[in-house]
């Protein structure tokens, strides 16, 4: 069919996602290139890698590069490593089946800032929290979470919600694994583990691909939940490039460096994507 | 034992188990909902309280005091709408890629999804002071603008995924009966998928329901959706928990349930029909 046709009803979709694209992009690697200072308008003269210069000089930027691939790698860990043992464990027909999935699968849908402010006061506050009272009644000193392990507060509540949909991924894969395979393996005599290591994980291969791809794309952008629960403090400890570039930009006013911060996460995230395809795109296929 | 009684000892076995692991990740959620019926004096009693008289003062207080009919209109309003463009759009563009795929195809739809991995912090700037000079800042234009863009690929890709599995067959017989495109599209694709595009829809709704980072960052009140009005709870507030876990149930609630009830589609839709 008349390849014009086919061209035009392409065209809505290609062209808008091009200009969100690159109009914003354009801008930002301009505005990344002169001094812009939303307090001292008038003054935006060019000064090349002036801007790039401050970013990375800035004293948050290290840690800032660290938290973010810290945050993703032990999320991703957590959730497909759980996700997989808990899903082989319960891949097996009992009582309630269909409410514990709604229970396990309910997380998902909570919204970042409900998450953050539901952990951040009734999980792990150091006097009233549920966290507190159960340290104290096991005979331990309550742990302020927050302020003594602010990564790790945001990497728990980050994993929260995305393990109930890693969990639902390999579940639905399972029920497509071969039983009978299964049941030949167990014949001859393979015991759980192998079972679980040469049938179930091979078969899980392209559903845990699909999981750390998709978690990736959504786990490079966290910003609400650190927004509201520890604010990136203390200090910089749990600042990730997204929060470090929102300060610039909209605390401190400083758009050309933010704009420099911003073109370094394009940069990470490219980086990221890069290894992320050579290592899983084998496993996707269009 | 017998092996009939093993068995059944195993079932019992997984099952406990499934129960424990629901109810741990459940729990969180759960309290938030108990939480919001309770005085601010139950709410932070040490050692919790699970039995009170459940009173609904903090709903009241929040709707008086946050207007949550508003942040809610706002977040159907925006969530709808940039999911009903998004679709629009969409279906002639999976649809031509699915029935009629060029050599370009792939790559099309390999850079449609690169274009989320793209860190929305990279264009917060410039999105930021394009709104102001256009006077968008704080409006829900602009947040159903941006939910549009950031969705389309995931709802172009989805689409394509199932329109790719419609037998060819069918699309022949209506040409050769003498359907043009038009037709093709709207009596046959369409009526075909209506399961596919009503998930592909939901996964959409949710998506932009939960969103953060724009609605954070472009809206301060007239356009401020829910995920915006609940970070305002954030502090000093904070420290009255009951009132911020009726209002976050109540920011939640229209949501999950939503969700309860689709999530298996949600699931096959978010892996692009990779798993089944």
């Amino acid at each position: 069919m008349k390849r014009s046709i086919t061209r035009l009803l392409m065209a809505p979709s290609v062209i808008m996602l091009l200009v969100w694209m690159i109009i914003p992009l354009s801008m930002t690697i301009y505005f990344s290139t002169i001094r812009y200072n939303l307090l001292y308008p008038g003054q935006n003269n060019f000064v090349g890698w002036m801007n790039f210069e401050f970013f990375i000089t800035d004293p948050g930027f290290i840690p800032a590069v660290s938290n973010t691939l810290i945050l993703l790698l032990s999320v991703l860990i957590i959730t497909v490593v759980l996700g997989v043992m808990l899903s082989a464990l319960i891949d097996k027909p009992f009582f309630g089946q269909g409410i514990v999935r709604v229970l396990l699968i309910s997380p998902f849908f909570i919204m970042p800032t409900v998450n953050a402010l539901i952990w951040k006061n009734m999980m792990m506050n150091p006097v009233y929290g549920i966290f507190a009272w159960i340290s104290e009644s096991l005979g331990f000193e309550p742990i302020d979470w927050l302020s003594s392990y602010p990564l790790m507060s945001v990497i728990i509540m980050v994993s929260w919600q995305w393990l109930p949909f890693a969990i639902l991924v390999f579940v639905t894969a399972l029920q497509s694994q071969d039983t009978e395979q299964k049941e030949a393996a167990q014949m001859d005599g393979a015991t759980g583990w192998h079972i679980f290591r040469y049938l179930t994980i091979p078969h899980l291969a392209r559903p845990i691909a699909v999981v750390v791809m998709i978690e990736t794309i959504f786990l490079l952008a966290v910003f609400a939940e650190i927004f509201v629960s520890t604010g990136g403090g203390p200090g910089y400890d749990s600042t990730n490039l997204a929060y470090l570039i929102y300060n610039q930009a909209l605390l401190q006013y400083d758009v050309g460096v933010a704009s420099a911060g911003g073109l370094f996460a394009v940069l990470l995230a490219n980086i990221v994507a890069f290894f992320l395809i050579r290592a899983v795109g084998k496993n996707l296929t269009v | 034992m017998t092996l009939n009684q093993q068995r059944k000892l195993k079932t019992f076995l997984t099952g406990l188990f499934a129960w424990t692991v629901a109810l741990v990740l459940f729990f969180p959620i759960f309290w938030m909902f108990i939480t919001s019926f309770k005085t601010e004096l139950q709410a932070i009693s040490v050692p919790p309280s699970l039995f009170f008289e459940p009173t609904l003062d903090n709903f009241r207080i929040v709707q008086e005091r946050s207007d949550y009919i508003h942040h809610a209109w706002n977040s159907v309003v925006t969530s709808f709408g940039s999911t009903i463009i998004a679709l629009i759009i969409a279906i002639p563009a999976a649809y031509s890629m699915a029935f009629f795929p060029g050599k370009k195809t792939k790559d099309i739809l390999l850079w449609m999804l690169s274009t989320k991995m793209l860190p929305a912090v990279g264009v917060l700037v410039p999105i930021y002071i394009l709104c102001r000079d256009y006077g968008l800042l704080d409006s829900k234009t602009a947040l159903v603008i941006i939910f549009t863009l950031m969705n389309l690929p995931i709802i172009v890709w989805m689409l394509f995924s199932y329109f790719k599995d419609l037998p060819k067959e069918i699309l022949e017989a209506a040409r050769m009966d003498g359907a043009t495109p038009w037709d093709e599209v709207v009596k046959v694709v369409l009526p075909l998928s209506v399961g596919a595009i009503s998930s592909t829809a939901l996964l959409s709704i949710v998506l932009c329901w939960n969103e953060a980072f724009w609605s954070l960052n472009l809206t301060a009140s007239d356009a401020a959706p829910l995920t915006a009005m609940i970070a305002s709870y954030s502090s000093p507030e904070g420290l009255f928990w009951a009132k911020l876990s009726a209002a976050s149930t109540l920011a939640c609630a229209p949501i999950v349930i939503f969700g309860w009830f689709c999530q298996k589609q949600l699931v096959q839709g978010l892996t692009f029909g990779a798993v089944k």
